[in-house]
């Protein structure tokens, strides 16, 4: 797929030499792209790497410390969003910004529709982008009703309204399943024929490839590759993306598990979600010593209240669980000291305390017991000298165990939860199960291969591994077996040496069997789905 | 343009310079203000010092109006630093003085036992009426500073009742006051002053024994996760609920012993709120900031802040300026402390 117009014209947006610095970071160093006229470009790099960062300075969030933005050869000054939409440049953001309550046509029609009425004003000019892209949008419909997928066609048609020429789309594809991913690639092939250009973020390699017709890859804020889509290969994209090639390869090797003692059993499990509607249907679960088992599943599916069940840290309506033969306490602290680790999904918000030091961090569940207290008397030389131990023994890089958690790197604000939560401060053995959310989400190479590494060698001593993970491909690699959320019900396990990355993605998105029957978050403009008989291993149901 | 760029880990001396240049913008701002009242500025604040600093009278009195801000401000530092916005010190004092005055006025109690008592009892009820709040807080999700702040004006008008009823003094003619309380009711104070030395004693002591507390207890550390990140919290399995318990019970507390040193030092009776209190309870909330969460700094910031009200009232009186004039002080040093606070965590860039 090439570009419509010839090479001379100049490009509709061009970033020179943008530098963007942060405290502590240069978020953006001397970063140069263009995105010519019906062409979709690619951005593509690690979390982290600076593509949001590029981003906001298109979009007119952040203005560059240094640089030119140039808009059909012209140098502009990007102050506002306003201001970009003005010159034709919009953004879909990563998560729909829209009112739940509000119709489709009321949300559109705001900042441009008409006083009295509003949503009446557009809905006609709805239907008509709708209907000429293929995005498949009731104006009428109330927003709280709608998929992820079709919240998102909403924040394309907000763009197209006010006539934009270049859209970004922020890591799109995040939210969506598989299927959906299908659909939103179709109404991008109908843009880029209509001459629009378009920026996708990604650190998926086969979206690119499927997608796009260039790419610019970013590293560490620089630009470090360039490169027309056809051509190029997963690993040519990937060597630049991290700077050195990496193995696709499956990590682990299945160890055989038949004889293995079963850890941690949880049974008919029930608990409703914070809005008071059922998000656990009886989840059954088993997980042996030197187990590894992944979940996947789209977010909201209760991946995230069976982690919390499971620490303590969400009520459960019925159901029970035990570890090694024994029930499990129902609060957070016994449950830890009987041996359950817990790496939390949102380590800034909730696995550490960010304003306190590492130190301090590293006590967070231990800060009550000996040696670090005595008597409600807290040891700070012991304090100080367990932190140093931790330190260095899972590498965290730090100016000193009294600097604030805050100004590490998420990478090694996951070795401080890695360290507490694994570090086996009471020497009896370090944990039996680990529950591990997004465990490298926002790590680069490096610090993911670290974890991946702490967790492998934990099951190697016996634990056993729950990974609730986004990334099909983290999961695929570490996982001896993957279960699958949906719609509250623990679809699985099925063999991870034999499963697919396109098996998964249609369990994920409803295509087996489920007890109520209904197919959810297919909206239209979706693939159709269906579920095959041939798909992997539907067989190997978990009856304990 | 100015644009403000923030600083990841901001030094130590800026939170310093910063609070001085605060503290000097507000003295300017107020200036002007004495200037527009007809009063020349300079005149006025050598006029403050000469009536608080220069003298022992001067110092009794800072320490009279400094000593209930310090055991307020120390009480509050530990709700700011659990993330509680208790503006309601002031009731808190005014239920403090309440159990005080009916403790002196109304039970047998030994002499010997008295006083000890009336601190008790006035830590106990400024405690559990701090306490409504922190329930209401964390089993209904009601906002802290409504609840603090209307109870307020429950605690004033509880108190009135009580002096114009049932507590109303047998001698006392016209006037709304409770009768005296007997002698071994009223606190020693330092010679020649009214100052109470118990209630002074307990503020140092409180600030010391609470600033140990926060960093070297396993209740502090609690007390600060909670506050900082309660949802950490939550995943440590430290109660937030009960930790908000005790820190309420802590800084009403703190406020019910001042309202007890108020009456059993200074007043020796139950009278109307704005005399047993001249907004102390809000003022603290200056000396909670200023001392940034550190009760043991509160023994530098409450006596500043009682510098300023004496000062207040030496103007008053020897410069006859209006009598709120104090409160338009108070304010504009509070408004200044806390718009600096951008100035602490941010670099300021002139330019585009």
């Amino acid at each position: 797929m090439t570009s419509a117009h010839t090479a001379t014209a100049p490009p509709v947006l061009e970033l020179r030499a943008v530098t963007k610095r942060f405290p502590g970071v240069i978020a953006n160093d001397k970063v140069s792209l263009h995105l010519n006229a019906g062409e979709v470009l690619a951005l593509l790099g690690e979390n982290g790497a600076g593509k949001s960062t590029v981003i906001s300075v298109m979009y007119g969030l952040y203005r560059p410390d240094e640089g030119e933005t140039l808009v059909d050869g012209r140098a502009v000054t990007i102050g506002s969003p306003a201001q970009a939409l003005k010159l034709g440049i919009g953004l879909v953001p990563q998560h729909p910004m829209l009112v739940a309550r509000h119709s489709v046509a009321e949300n559109l029609a705001l900042g441009g529709g008409s006083a009295f009425f509003p949503g009446r004003s557009v809905a006609g000019r709805i239907r008509e982008l709708s209907e000429k892209y293929g995005l498949g949008v009731d104006p009428g419909a109330r927003v709280s009703q709608l998929s992820p997928g079709e919240k998102q066609r909403v924040e394309i048609l907000r763009s197209l309204l006010r006539g934009v020429r270049v859209l970004i789309l922020d890591e799109p594809t995040s939210v969506l399943t598989p299927q959906e991913v299908g659909g939103l690639f179709q109404v991008m092939n109908e843009l880029r024929k209509d001459g629009r250009s378009l920026v996708f973020i990604s650190h998926k390699l086969g979206e690119v490839l499927e997608i796009t017709d260039r790419v610019t890859v970013l590293r560490k804020g620089k630009v470090t590759g360039n490169a027309p889509t056809r051509g190029a290969t997963r690993e040519t994209l990937a060597e630049m993306m991290v700077g050195r090639s990496v193995s696709f390869e499956r990590k682990r090797q299945t160890p055989d598990l038949k004889a293995a003692p079963v850890r941690l059993a949880a049974h008919d499990l029930q608990a409703l979600s914070s809005r008071g509607l059922p998000a656990l249907r009886g989840v059954n679960l088993e997980l042996r010593a030197g187990e590894i088992v992944g979940v996947a599943g789209v977010a909201g599916n209760g991946q995230s209240e069976l982690v919390e069940v499971l620490a303590g840290l969400h009520d459960l309506q019925g159901g029970q669980i035990t570890l090694d033969g024994v029930a499990l306490g129902r609060n957070a602290r016994t449950i830890f000291e009987s041996g359950v680790a817990h790496i939390p999904e949102d380590r800034i918000h909730m696995g550490t305390v960010p304003s306190m030091s590492v130190a301090e961090n590293l006590a967070l569940r231990d800060y009550a017991k000996p040696p670090l207290s005595r008597g409600g008397v807290r040891d700070l030389g012991a304090l100080d000298s367990h932190a140093r131990q931790m330190v260095n023994t899972f590498d965290i890089s730090t100016p000193g165990v009294g600097t604030a958690s805050r100004l590490l790197s998420g990478g090694n604000i996951q070795k401080i939860i890695l360290a507490r939560e694994l570090g086996d401060l009471s020497g009896q053995g370090g944990a039996k199960v680990i529950l591990a959310v997004h465990p490298t989400y926002g790590l680069d190479i490096g610090a993911t291969e670290q974890v991946h590494r702490t967790l492998m060698d934990a099951a190697g001593r016996g634990a056993c591994v729950l990974l609730v993970s986004e990334d099909l491909d983290e999961l695929l690699a570490l996982s001896d077996s993957i279960a699958v959320m949906y719609h509250g019900e623990l679809l699985g396990p099925y063999d991870a040496a034999t499963a697919t990355r396109e098996g998964i993605g249609l369990i994920m998105a409803g295509g087996a069997a489920s007890t109520d029957g209904t197919p959810h978050g297919a909206g239209p403009g979706d693939l159709s789905v269906q579920a095959g008989p041939d798909e992997p291993n539907h067989t190997r149901g978990l009856k304990a | 343009m100015i644009r403000f760029v923030p600083i990841a880990d901001p030094p130590r001396g800026r939170v310093i310079w910063v609070t001085l240049a605060a503290l000097v913008f507000a003295l300017v701002v107020a200036g002007l203000i004495f200037l527009a009242a007809g009063t020349n500025p300079f005149e006025a604040y050598s006029a403050m010092l000469q009536g608080t600093v220069s003298d022992w009278s001067g110092w009794s009195e800072v320490l009279r109006r400094g000593t209930p801000l310090l055991l307020i401000g120390i009480g509050l530092t530990l709700a700011f630093r659990a993330q509680f916005f208790n503006i309601g010190a002031e009731g808190q004092l005014l239920l403090g003085a309440i159990a005080a005055g009916g403790i002196a006025l109304f039970t047998p109690l030994p002499p010997l036992v008295m006083l000890p008592a009336m601190f008790v009892g006035g830590a106990l009820a400024g405690g559990l009426w701090a306490l409504i709040a922190a329930f209401l807080k964390t089993r209904l999700r009601v906002n802290e500073i409504l609840t603090t702040l209307m109870l307020n004006y429950v605690a004033t008008y509880l108190l009135i009742y009580l002096i114009n009823g049932p507590w109303k003094g047998k001698n006392v003619r016209g006037f709304i006051y409770s009768d005296d309380f007997p002698d071994f009711a009223q606190l020693p104070t330092l010679p020649g002053t009214q100052v109470g030395w118990p209630t002074l004693l307990l503020g140092v002591l409180l600030a010391v024994g609470l600033q140990w507390f926060l960093g070297r207890s396993t209740g502090g550390y609690e007390l600060r996760v909670a506050g900082e990140n309660p949802e950490a919290a939550r995943y440590a399995g430290i109660s937030v609920s009960s930790v908000l318990f005790k820190m309420a019970m802590v800084t009403g507390g703190a406020a019910g012993l001042a309202g007890v040193g108020e009456v059993a030092g200074i007043h020796h009776k139950l009278l109307e709120p704005s005399q047993i209190s001249s907004g102390y309870g809000f003022t603290a909330v200056i000396v909670a900031w200023l001392a940034r969460g550190n009760p043991l700094l509160c023994l530098i910031t409450a006596p500043l802040m009682g510098i300023i009200l004496a000062g207040g009232d030496v103007l008053k009186i020897n410069l006859n300026l209006p009598f709120r004039i104090t409160d338009v002080f108070s304010g504009v040093i509070l408004m200044s402390l806390i718009a600096s606070e951008i100035f602490v965590k941010n670099r300021v860039k002139w330019g585009k």
